[in-house]
């Protein structure tokens, strides 16, 4: 993802129709994307096999909420435009996301959901 | 008006000037206010589908013993595929934004349609699933399972089913000639929208789909 958030400027080029003041990426970088999150996709779905299965329940948590989030913010930010976007756009979305989160937090705190009381 | 008062102003109407040419939006933020309109809905969705997702995450655990839990229905190597559709859509969607942003309206003709073709064939597979777990006996009322898994999966369903009619209407008004590269945003925010859905199954199929499962009781 490093390399990608270092090269794809290489990939840039002016769009004719500049709505916004950002660049749009080519269609091959487009394309790379798509690549890597059908990849990401191809390990959550390996999981699902047997020997993968039977590791601990944490381990499989912890892997699949990664390439989760890590897919969720590679959409967001390369085929939504929010890395190339005004800063307003990020905030509107991420503070929906970040009010989402607290409400059922909260919400599974009051059920017990995480096993504290 | 004193010195200080006037600096201010000119500053000010320099901001708004600057804001104005960067943005290229007559408007007082300096952003285009149906994206940001957009935005704010897609924020808003984020609660809604937050609820969902975390309604089944609370229930699915909750089940009474002999009742049809998920491990006994899912078939994950079709889920997959459904998934895949649904990522390959997103790109094709881009494409169909890059296309109409550079005038190439060849391209965005058949990147448009195949994007509502591949949520066509998403929905499809959802109707498919939904009958196959309802000749197995899980219904809408079987259990609180059941309930809160066809209410989260037939939400996202539905949304993506008013993205294909987005699509199709922004197909249809583009052959009318109403739509061309200097309206593109309008189908970069159909676009948000399609990319919202997207993400959003990302999060249902490895909350509700991959995330261990109660064992099967049955």
């Amino acid at each position: 993802m490093t390399d990608l958030a270092v090269n794809h400027d290489s990939d840039l080029h002016d769009g004719s129709h500049d709505d916004e003041h950002h660049d749009h990426p080519s269609d091959w970088f487009y394309i790379k994307i798509a690549l890597i999150l059908a990849f990401f996709t191809l390990i959550e779905v390996g999981t699902y096999f047997e020997s993968v299965h039977n590791a601990p329940e944490w381990a499989m948590y912890a892997v699949l909420t990664f390439l989760m989030v890590v897919k969720f913010v590679m959409v967001g930010a390369y085929f939504m435009h929010l890395k190339y976007d005004t800063v307003m756009f990020r905030r509107v979305f991420i503070a929906g996301i970040v009010l989402a989160i607290v409400v059922y937090v909260i919400m599974f705190l009051a059920y017990n959901r995480f096993g504290f009381a | 008006m004193t010195e200080t008062a006037v600096a201010s102003e000119a500053a000010a109407a320099t901001d708004h000037g600057h804001a104005h040419q960067s943005s290229g939006h007559d408007t007082s933020t300096g952003i285009s206010n149906n994206k940001l309109m957009m935005w704010v809905f897609l924020g808003s969705e984020c609660l809604l589908f937050g609820a969902l997702i975390s309604t089944y995450m609370l229930y699915k655990e909750r089940l009474p013993d002999g009742e049809l839990g998920p491990s006994d229905v899912f078939d994950i190597p079709f889920t997959s595929l459904s998934s895949f559709v649904l990522l390959l859509s997103s790109l094709t969607m881009v494409l169909a934004l890059s296309a109409i942003s550079r005038g190439d309206y060849r391209n965005f003709r058949i990147w448009t349609l195949t994007t509502a073709t591949l949520g066509a064939i998403f929905i499809a597979g959802q109707i498919y699933e939904f009958t196959v777990f309802y000749e197995e006996g899980l219904g809408y009322t079987t259990n609180i399972f059941g309930s809160s898994f066809y209410t989260l999966t037939g939400f996202h369903g539905v949304h993506v089913s008013f993205g294909i009619i987005m699509l199709l209407a922004i197909y249809i008004m583009h052959r009318q000639g109403r739509l061309n590269q200097d309206k593109a945003e309008t189908v970069e925010i159909v676009g948000l929208y399609w990319h919202f859905v997207d993400i959003v199954w990302i999060l249902i199929f490895t909350v509700v789909y991959l995330f261990p499962q109660p064992e099967s009781v049955l």
